[in-house]
């Protein structure tokens, strides 16, 4: 007998059925042993629907509730805290809810949202290195809480809906795909429902490119005018959300 | 490694609370924190601990080391735990006499412990490794418990007295788990109060409870109920003074209802001081 061998049939009893420990417990131990087999589960179906609030609001109680035990035994918690279990349930609802894409959009948000709030802290960008960046072969680089996921329904209009306690959309697909893109503001989780074109430059971004390869790329989509203004527009709106850490130069 | 003298009246410190904290001058000694709500990369939860911080003493108090896993702690875990508590300087820090993980699987419930000899050696291995790591003497906290195991050798305060005897450490006494594991397993609380080392207790916490089908249960959501008072003026006879604080986690209430709690804490407190001068 060892503290290893009765951990592990512990452990399963709070994962499968509250038995396999008579090795270990007696008879009158059955109460107890099902009020942590139960206090499991009421754990971590309360972390989900703390973390994907507006995914719980959209699906309801007892849908939620159910994927959020679907998931439970399918990923039984592997971290130390309740802050990464959230990671992956998108995925069971996606396989659940397979022709209702929002609702998988609407968990990417929540638990995107949900990781910003504790992200690591970015300080704010030097005005100086605006002035003097060198545009051609600069980098800009993304802050640390930077996410960005395809989309291609409304997702983003049911949570601000959700959250403002207005009329909340029917789920809609978007005229054309996109994406969401979530950051922290200071201490503000916050998230954009974005176009395409956004969606290329950001990526092109986040993979080292620099803001001349992103201007000659939109140069040659749109033509020169036109494509200069875009690069123009996006940068401004990158440096007023608060996207932007830091400016570097290219191999500099 | 020694832990601070210290005694005072302080309360667990919840996000529905932190406006008092940062808005006002809250009357107590002390706050203690979760410590894992804080082992995080930034945000405005570590702004608003720094601002905290800064007006207040903070304990850190923490529900996921794993000081009775058969297959060690997480070192990860610890970094950055030390990494918080340097940067804290925190009065105590504490965890519980439990385990939560085993083979990587992490309940995230305070698990109860066998009480063996072979447990009391690992949970030894584990206590002098973190207090290793940490650079300080850690304070470990009875839990409440639900079953016990056919394979007990000894009584929880026994653990506690050879654990604190084996490896230094200090201990968290939550007369609340005290009275809801009596209560559950039919010992005498009292009985408990007299087996642990009262010179190594550093700390109370008090607590409500619920009544669950045919157990006690450990819910926090409740105001200290008149026995588990009776058990804390028992074990103030026994420690002398020492920080002591109200833990609510569910069904929190306005400050002003702990902090009318805490000043009942101060009063059992000085009652028995003055019965035993």
């Amino acid at each position: 007998m060892t503290l290893a061998a009765l951990q592990r049939d512990f452990r399963n009893s709070l994962i499968d059925e509250p038995a396999g420990m008579g090795q270990w417990v007696d008879e009158g131990a059955r109460p107890g042993l099902a009020i942590y087999h139960n206090a499991y589960r009421v754990q971590l179906v309360d972390c989900l629907r703390e973390t994907f609030e507006k995914t719980h609001l959209w699906l309801g109680d007892d849908a939620f509730t159910e994927a959020a035990r679907t998931h439970i035994e399918s990923a039984p918690p592997h971290g130390w805290t309740l802050g990464i279990y959230g990671e992956g349930f998108e995925r069971t609802l996606a396989a659940l809810y397979p022709d209702d894409p929002e609702v998988a959009e609407l968990a990417w948000l929540d638990w995107a949202l949900s990781r910003a709030f504790e992200g690591q802290d970015a300080p704010p960008l030097d005005p100086v290195t605006l002035q003097d960046a060198d545009w051609d072969n600069a980098v800009l680089k993304l802050v640390p809480t930077f996410r960005l996921r395809s989309a291609c329904t409304n997702a983003g209009a049911i949570w601000s809906a959700l959250s403002a306690e207005s009329d909340v959309p029917a789920a809609a697909m978007l005229p054309e795909p996109g994406a969401m893109l979530v950051w922290r503001q200071e201490f503000t989780p916050c998230f954009r429902t974005i176009e395409a074109i956004e969606r290329d430059a950001l990526r092109l971004i986040e993979a080292g490119e620099s803001f001349g390869a992103l201007c000659s790329i939109l140069i040659e989509r749109s033509g020169e005018d036109a494509g200069v203004t875009q690069a123009g527009a996006l940068l401004g709106q990158w440096i007023g959300d608060g996207l932007i850490a830091a400016v570097k130069t290219k191999d500099g | 490694m020694q832990t601070t003298a210290f005694h005072g009246f302080g309360l667990g410190l919840r996000a529905q609370h932190y406006p008092d904290f940062l808005e006002s001058s809250v009357p107590v000694d002390f706050v203690e924190v979760i410590s894992e709500n804080f082992m995080i990369d930034g945000g405005r939860p570590r702004y608003i601990l720094n601002q905290i911080r800064e007006r207040h003493p903070v304990a850190l108090h923490g529900v996921s080391m794993s000081i009775g896993s058969a297959d060690g702690l997480n070192l990860g875990y610890l970094r950055r735990l030390k990494a918080l508590a340097d940067h804290i300087d925190p009065l105590f820090v504490s965890d519980h006499l439990c385990w939560t993980r085993i083979e990587g699987f992490n309940s995230h419930d305070l698990l109860p412990l066998p009480y063996t000899e072979e447990a009391l050696d690992i949970v030894c291995a584990n206590v002098r490794q973190a207090q290793d790591v940490l650079g300080r003497t850690m304070l470990i906290e009875n839990p409440s418990s639900y079953l016990q195991f056919m394979c007990d050798s000894m009584s929880e305060w026994q653990f506690l007295d050879a654990l604190c005897e084996r490896t230094g450490c200090s201990l968290l006494l939550d007369v609340n788990n005290i009275f809801v594991s009596a209560t559950n397993h039919g010992f005498d609380p009292v009985d408990y109060l007299d087996g642990v080392p009262a010179d190594r207790v550093r700390q109370i916490h008090l607590a409500g409870h619920s009544q669950g089908h045919d157990r006690l249960i450990d819910t926090h959501d409740k105001p200290v109920p008149p026995p588990v008072w009776a058990v804390y003026g028992e074990a103030c006879q026994r420690v002398g003074p020492v920080a002591a604080m109200i833990e609510r986690d569910d069904a929190i209430p306005p400050l002003a209802e702990l902090l009318a709690e805490l000043d009942m804490a101060r009063a059992i407190a000085a009652d028995d001081r003055r019965q035993a001068a």
